[in-house]
């Protein structure tokens, strides 16, 4: 999994969220990202071969454990995080989508005269205000942020019933004769990275709920929705 | 600095030390001395050894963990009652908590360029140059920033101090052993099991701790100097000097300098031509006489 890839594309996000919004990012990718990839093969790695059962009979043990673990714990974070990740490249498209327009509207401005670089350049650098339909872009994507943070946190809770790992799990499925006892491996260490990662979690949504009012704040304050392409003329 | 991380196999699935470090390293230039020397301490001894260490003596933990038993599952459930989280894990949650306010730092001097960048703008004097200059600026430990700067050291000594507190109550004796008597389910009655390359474990480990305590005075000592310079600024300084917040300073030197760029213009233009300027540059001068 390139997260270093991920990371480059969120990054060109950055320039244009609010300063919360910045926040959000590096709480992101220093404490989730970096846990996730700290814990993925260390703790999770033998998960399937040091799970044993108290019995001899062959695939007791696989049936066992597919049905205990229906989904990972590392693939269910991994797939939070690129869930929660892609609404921030909405915003990104439509802030491209934006600049494309005012080039247009600048080319259409200047005639036959051909842009300089600097002015491509000042243009291709420029912070665009969060306002407009900008604005319900970015709002609902931190929206959708919050809905994927909270299911999947949800969706984790239920699949495993509760956050933490237990050492011994009985299991009936056929073909295991009986009941049968199966033991988990390393499950303390388990748990105490799921705690970490769903405290991370909860602190990326309040900080998508602050962000929210934020912008809600800034909104109703009755600041003119001034559409970007006018400020961006210069008038000799 | 001149410090290389160490060359990692490129697997994505391990912890990227060398970027981790690229993003701390970026801190440095704003740190003070003892900050400098802090940070090749944990990027010497403590991330170099923790992944010389990782692999090769923690690598085996559980799979050469045996227990005098046949009993499945004993083996795993006494490996988990006397090693609830192994120690690489804890250090490098701990080095990860420990470089994390140094964050703090530099976002406060993002926050610094960004307004100082602004300020030029406004003064109109926004040239490449100028603005790469900006870039470039190591700013002072003063004010707003000096607050930052203690917050995340004070920190690091909390988050250091806690990781060797929370070692110490799993794991209250240094040494590590090498036989543990185990009893919990489903092993039968009490079950010797022995522990991988104990000695080894013990050298590394004191190693870290070691390189911990040393980490927590250095960042004692620069509360300390930051503390002693401070007070020392405060005494030496006249009255109206540093005690104005950055931003005003920062206004006061542009207008000052934006005053004497208009003079030295104004004479310049009476004796040579005047060249072709940009026309932003025209608006402005028409606009200011």
């Amino acid at each position: 999994m390139s997260w270093g890839a991920l990371y480059a594309q969120l990054g060109g996000v950055n320039k244009h969220s609010t300063s919360l919004g910045k926040i959000w990012l590096s709480v992101l990718f220093i404490f989730r990202i970096t846990i996730l990839v700290l814990a993925a093969e260390s703790v999770w790695g033998d998960e399937q071969s040091d799970f044993t059962c108290n019995t001899q009979q062959p695939g007791c043990k696989n049936v066992c454990y597919d049905h205990f673990f229906p989904v990972s714990h590392i693939r269910m974070w991994c797939l939070q995080l690129i869930f929660v990740s892609t609404p921030a490249l909405l915003v990104a498209m439509h802030v491209a989508y934006r600049k494309r327009g005012d080039k247009r509207n600048m080319l259409a401005s200047n005639g036959t005269e051909k842009m300089t670089d600097t002015e491509l350049q000042t243009l291709k650098k420029r912070r665009l205000p969060i306002t407009g339909t900008l604005w319900w872009t970015y709002t609902c994507s931190l929206f959708f942020r919050l809905i994927f943070e909270g299911g999947f946190m949800y969706a984790l809770y239920f699949v495993y019933d509760g956050f933490q790992m237990p050492r011994l799990v009985k299991c009936e499925q056929w073909p295991c004769p009986n009941k049968v006892d199966c033991f988990i491996s390393r499950p303390t260490e388990k748990t105490v990275f799921t705690i970490f990662m769903v405290g991370s979690s909860a602190i990326c949504m309040v900080l998508n709920v602050a962000e929210l009012f934020y912008l809600i704040c800034f909104k109703c304050e009755g600041k003119p929705l001034t559409p970007v392409a006018l400020t961006n003329v210069k008038l000799f | 600095t001149p410090l290389a991380p160490p060359a990692e196999p490129d697997l994505e699935s391990k912890m990227n030390w060398g970027s981790f470090y690229a993003v701390i390293s970026g801190v440095n230039r704003h740190s003070t001395g003892i900050g400098r020397v802090w940070l090749s301490v944990i990027f010497i001894f403590r991330i170099l050894v923790l992944v010389v260490a990782a692999e090769s003596v923690w690598g085996d933990e559980k799979s050469g963990f045996t227990c005098n038993t046949q009993q499945p599952g004993c083996n795993s459930v006494c490996y988990d009652q006397f090693f609830p989280i192994s120690h690489i894990r804890l250090w490098a949650l701990q080095l990860i908590l420990v470089s994390t306010p140094a964050l703090l730092v530099a976002m406060h001097v993002a926050h610094r360029r960004h307004i100082d960048k602004k300020i030029l703008k406004r003064a109109g004097r926004s040239s490449p140059k100028e603005l790469e200059h900006i870039k470039n600026q190591k700013f002072q430990i003063t004010g707003a920033l000096w607050w930052t700067y203690m917050i995340s050291i004070i920190f690091r000594i909390i988050f250091e101090v806690a990781f060797l507190y929370i070692f110490y109550l799993i794991y209250p004796d240094f040494k590590m052993v090498r036989l543990v008597k185990c009893d919990s389910f489903p092993c039968p009655n009490t079950v010797d099991c022995f522990v991988s390359r104990p000695t080894e474990k013990t050298i590394f480990t004191v190693f870290m701790l070691a390189v911990s305590a040393v980490c927590v005075l250095l960042n004692l000592a620069e509360v300390v100097y930051l503390i002693g310079r401070a007070c020392k600024r405060s005494f030496r300084s006249s009255e109206d000097e540093s005690k104005l917040p950055w931003i005003s300073q920062r206004l006061s030197t542009y207008k000052q300098n934006e005053i004497n760029q208009l003079i030295a213009d104004h004479s310049l233009k009476s004796k040579f031509t005047v060249t072709k300027k940009s026309p932003a540059e025209r608006g402005e001068r028409c606009s200011a006489f």
